[in-house]
Order: C-alpha cells, then sequence, then structure tokens
C-alpha cells in the first residue's frame, strides 16, 4: 500500500470483512488468460512477419502481465464491507479511494449474480440498487453463502428501515 | 360532448371514459405529416410525380389520404380508454398492439396541464403524468378544459391521501399567488445571461470566419443557422416559455402557470422534491437575482422560478422544502485544493445544517444546490491520489431524481466525518420528513 490510509483518519472502526482469496485466484487467472496468449502472439508474429527485433514489442502485454500481477491484489485487499447497524460501507480502491455508505431503509432491490466462471470459483457477486441509479454499490466477489446470507439480511433490515424516495 | 359524466358513486363499476373528440384531428396529424415531409425533403421529385399524375389522381390520391388519416385517427380515439379507480388511473389504448396503463395514484409525482398554441383555441387541454420510472410519460391528450381540471383536482387528491368518497368534492384546491414574474424582469434576465451571448457571438463569427475560409454559401448557411437557432431558443424561445411565471401555493403543491403561445399548468406536490439549485449568473449578481431549478423524481419539470429578487425566492425555497432555511455562510475548501483544480476551487462550499446539505460550485455562473437529508439516498467518499497528496476529497450525495450533489475538495478529516454524519442524518431525517400521502397527516 501506498500512503494509502494517512487521508482517512482513524474512527470507531467497524467489523470489516475482506473478499475471499478465490475473487484474487479469478482475476489472476483471467489477467493470465488475456494476456499470455496476447504475448506470445505479439512475439510470434512480429517475429515472423517482421523482423525478430520486433519482437521486443511484446514486452508491453508481457509488463502488463508482470506489474498487473500485484496490482490485483492491492485492488483485492483494499476491498472491504462492513455491516453496521443501519448502514452497509463499501471502501474499494487503492489509488482512487472510494467509500459507499447505504442506509439500510434506501435499499430499493439486492440483486446476487453468479457467472459460470464465478461459480467454477465459489464465487457470488452483491449488488445494491437504490432509488438514485448513481448509486454503485456493488460487491464483486463473495462466498455464495455469504452473499445469500447478507442478501437475506439487508432486505430484513431494508423492510424494516424501509424508506422510499 | 359524448364523454361520460363524472360518477356519482365512486364505489360503483369503473367508469371508463373516452378523450376529448377532437383529438382525432390530432391524430390524423400524423399521415399528412409523413406525407409533407416527404414532399419537402425532396421538392423536386415530388413536384414532379405529382405533375405526372393527373388531376383526378391526384385528388383521389389526397383523398383517400385524408380519408386514411382521419379513420386512424378516429380509431386511436375510439380505442383509447382511461379510468379512475380508488388507488390507480387505468388508460387502455392502441389498436393492434394493446397498451394498458395502472398508475398507482399514490406514486404519482405530478399532474400537469399543458395547452399548445392550437389547444388553446380549441378550449383542450393534456394531461401529463409524472411518475418514476417510466421512460415515457403517461399522457392523456387531450380532454376538455374543465374535465381536464377536475381530473387533475380528483387526482391529486386521491394522490394526496384524500378518502375517496371525498376525492371528488375535494374540487381545485385554491391556490394563492405567491409570486409573478413580470415580463420586463425575465427579458432582462435574459439579456443578462451568458448563455444566449455565447451562442449569439458564435452564431454570428462562426459563418464570418468560415466565409473568409472557404466562400462556401451552403456551408455557411449550414453552420450558421443552427448557431443562431440556439441563441434564439435559449432567448425569444425561453422568454415564451417562461413569459407570464406565476407560482401559487396550494393545498396539493406549488402550481407554476406559464407561457406566452403554449400555457402550461403544473404542479410540485410537496416532499416530492429531491433537490433544489440557486443558479446566480455572474451579471444577476449585482441585481441580486437568482433562478431556482428543481429535480423531482421522474418529472421532466426542472425551473422553479426563472428570476427573481433572492429573498422573494428564498421564501419560495421555504414553501417547497418546509423548515429549510437558505444557508448564507458556506465554508470554502482548504487553499491546498488550488492545486486540484486551479481558480475555480473557490467556487466550491458547502454548508450542512439541520435540515439540508448545501454545496456550491461555479466561479461566474454559482450554483448552490440544495438535498434534504431525508432525500439521501447513499453517500459516497472519493479521493483520487492527487487530490490524496493535497489533503482533500470529495463527497458525493446521491438522491432518487437520479442527480448526485458533490461537495468537492473538503478536507480529508472532515470529508471522511462528513461520510459518516451524512449518512446518519440521511437516516434520522426521514423519519422527521412528512408523510408521501402529504394530506393524510392533516386528517382530511
Amino acid at each position: 500500500m501506498t500512503s494509502g490510509a494517512a487521508g482517512v483518519p482513524a474512527r470507531t472502526d467497524p467489523e470489516w470483512q475482506g473478499l475471499p482469496a478465490a475473487m484474487l485466484r479469478l482475476r489472476r487467472l483471467l489477467l493470465v488468460l488475456w494476456l499470455v496468449p496476447v504475448t506470445a502472439a505479439t512475439a510470434v508474429l512480429l517475429w515472423l512477419f517482421a523482423a525478430p527485433g520486433w519482437a521486443l514489442f511484446a514486452l508491453i502485454p508481457g509488463f502488463f502481465l508482470v506489474w498487473g500481477w500485484p496490482m490485483l491484489g492491492r485492488n483485492w485487499r483494499s476491498w472491504r464491507y462492513a455491516e453496521r447497524a443501519d448502514d452497509l460501507l463499501i471502501q474499494r480502491g487503492v489509488m482512487w479511494r472510494e467509500e459507499t455508505v447505504v442506509p439500510y431503509g434506501r435499499m430499493q432491490l439486492v440483486e446476487v449474480e453468479s457467472g459460470p466462471l464465478q461459480r467454477k470459483f465459489g464465487l457470488a457477486s452483491l449488488q445494491l440498487h437504490t432509488a438514485a441509479a448513481a448509486t454503485d454499490a456493488t460487491i464483486p466477489g463473495l462466498d455464495p453463502a455469504e452473499a445469500e446470507r447478507l442478501r437475506d439480511r439487508l432486505t430484513e433490515l431494508g423492510e424494516a428501515r424501509s424508506a422510499g424516495l | 360532448m359524448n364523454e361520460t359524466p363524472g360518477t356519482e358513486e365512486t364505489s360503483a363499476p369503473v367508469v371508463e371514459r373516452r378523450l376529448h373528440p377532437v383529438t382525432p384531428l390530432r391524430r390524423a396529424w400524423a399521415p399528412v405529416a409523413v406525407g409533407a415531409g416527404w414532399a419537402f425533403h425532396d421538392p423536386d421529385g415530388a413536384y414532379r410525380r405529382v405533375s405526372d399524375l393527373a388531376a383526378e389522381t391526384v385528388l383521389l390520391a389526397g383523398g383517400a389520404l385524408v380519408l386514411v388519416a382521419s379513420l386512424y385517427g378516429f380509431l386511436t380515439w375510439w380505442f383509447t380508454h382511461f379510468s379512475v379507480t380508488d388507488t390507480e388511473l387505468r388508460i387502455r389504448t392502441g389498436l393492434l398492439f394493446r397498451r394498458t396503463a395502472h398508475i398507482r395514484l399514490d406514486r404519482l409525482q405530478a399532474v400537469d396541464l399543458n395547452q399548445p398554441l392550437l389547444a388553446r383555441f380549441l378550449g383542450v387541454t393534456k394531461l401529463k403524468m409524472d411518475v418514476i420510472g417510466a421512460d415515457k410519460k403517461d399522457e392523456l391528450a387531450y380532454l376538455s378544459e374543465p374535465d381536464a381540471r377536475a381530473l387533475r383536482a380528483e387526482l391529486l387528491a386521491r394522490a394526496a391521501g384524500f378518502a375517496p368518497e371525498h376525492a371528488r368534492e375535494v374540487g381545485e384546491a385554491p391556490a394563492a399567488v405567491l409570486l409573478h414574474v413580470p415580463p420586463n424582469m425575465l427579458a432582462m434576465s435574459l439579456v443578462l445571461s451568458g448563455g444566449m451571448w455565447a451562442w449569439a457571438i458564435t452564431g454570428i463569427t462562426v459563418p464570418v470566419v468560415l466565409w473568409f475560409l472557404t466562400e462556401s454559401l451552403p456551408l455557411v448557411i449550414g453552420t450558421g443557422l443552427p448557431l443562431l437557432g440556439a441563441a434564439g431558443a435559449s432567448s425569444v424561445g425561453r422568454f415564451i416559455k417562461e413569459y407570464d411565471w406565476t407560482v401559487g401555493a396550494s393545498q396539493d403543491g406549488l402550481r407554476l402557470d406559464h407561457g406566452l403561445l403554449d400555457k402550461a399548468h403544473e404542479t410540485v406536490p410537496p416532499g416530492r422534491v429531491q433537490t433544489v439549485h440557486i443558479v446566480e449568473p455572474l451579471l444577476w449578481r449585482r441585481r441580486g437575482w437568482v433562478r431556482i431549478e428543481l429535480d423531482v423524481a421522474g418529472s421532466s419539470n426542472d425551473v422553479l422560478v426563472p428570476v427573481a429578487p433572492r429573498a422573494v425566492a428564498e421564501a419560495v425555497i421555504e414553501r417547497i422544502l418546509p423548515g429549510v432555511v437558505v444557508p448564507s455562510e458556506l465554508s470554502r475548501p482548504p487553499s491546498s485544493a488550488r492545486w486540484c483544480v486551479p481558480l475555480w476551487w473557490r467556487g466550491y462550499g458547502l454548508a450542512v445544517t439541520e435540515t439540508v446539505f448545501a454545496a456550491r460550485h461555479g466561479r461566474l455562473r454559482r450554483k448552490l444546490s440544495l438535498v434534504p437529508h431525508a432525500k439521501v439516498q447513499s453517500v459516497r467518499l472519493v479521493q483520487g491520489p492527487w487530490m490524496r497528496r493535497h489533503k482533500v476529497a470529495d463527497v458525493h450525495v446521491e438522491t432518487g431524481a437520479n442527480t448526485s450533489v458533490a461537495a468537492r475538495l473538503r478536507p480529508s478529516a472532515e470529508a471522511s466525518d462528513l461520510l459518516e454524519s451524512q449518512a446518519e442524518r440521511s437516516r434520522t431525517g426521514r423519519r422527521a420528513a412528512g408523510p408521501d400521502r402529504w394530506m393524510s397527516q392533516a386528517g382530511a
């Protein structure tokens, strides 16, 4: 982490939950799946059709691969959420930090989604919708059981504290 | 008039009504307009084709077109019904593709009456319903004027939570005039606003420059006309639209009546306003004039007062957001913020009172946005690397009208406190706010 936490001073810290490690594995797998073929293809094609020297251009996707690996780790560590008595807190981002607070009473809809790849890794993503479309409260990777628990709890709390527009 | 008169007993089976019989005329315009559009789009071709035909054929074709058009108009009118039940407004329409819209009255944000120029001559009115989430605005066009007023009064009375049996008798709530914008003040305010001059100046200079560069007349006309058109729309168009602007207070909200050619009567129910903006263009400031804009979820009305002296405008705001005092003292960003947004950083300001979150931005054209705490849907803190270096952060507050108001460049510590406290206030503010059915508290 960089000087990151300097901006946000300590306060009564809620119980933060991180995201499961499977989430990081999935993202790294996707990174490798995308960039390794790109690197290989660039190197081979440029080697064959241009001069071998041109194949050095393959270093660019290669660099992104090497750089992206730890970056994904940093980003994964930065994601966390906390259920508090009356609202849900989501924090994310290393360079561009973002912290969202959604009062339970404002939730209109809680969505749990799980794609084929996500299911393979035992993950599900959870998205909260309020009446404001700009509210971007998403937790991209959760343990499916946890996602469902959270969904049920949020819906329940939302009903108890319901407030419209 | 073949409209069914209002029923006496409301609990009786729902009575379906039709629109005003002049409606087919409006609908008949569509095919005629298509023909006219074709002729206009390709004048030579159209003329050649028409002159090739014998006079009878032209007459016959014209007659057939009018017949088809009026049949189409008649049928759409015939198949459009609406009815008001205790909880819903139902609109049934469509000849081939049936469409039934049930609008829940307690979700109704506002009901507007619009009268285009032609409709004014015929004494008919368009009734427009604002509902959250509906992209296509449901409207009833046309109704005769007294019917439209009665229907609006009924819908609003029901939306306000009057007992169904009384809804029809409540009638139109009387309105007391709060503010009237005199035409000379409106004209002056438009002359003093920068937008019109910016369009007019570009509208003149760009074609002149193009003329000297290319000397091609079509190009000059092609660029000049839209620009001058925009200048006209932002001055003359606005004058026509905002002419005779009257704000009245009535039980079912603020009434806005305006228009020189097309008359519009809008209602802004209390408690449905998500954000109020006070706009102060540079040249208005010496005169102490402001413009008030609104965000109401699901509504297209965005102007509350086109121009008014500050004190009067604030009195109107107090009406629409009860208990709100417009904060006069705003705290500025710290001076380190100058490195994040040069020059304009001084335009930002923030004040949080017991009832509203008020954030200002803009240097020349200052805009102060007020969000009642009860309307805040979520709060977000954003801090980029450059901002972190200068120890500032933005706090965004999102409302149900899909607007987000940002308090920009607050000191980091303050911003994170603000995030906490704003979420807290948003939650507690809701409890203090009035009910959705704003009349039910009055025990109607």
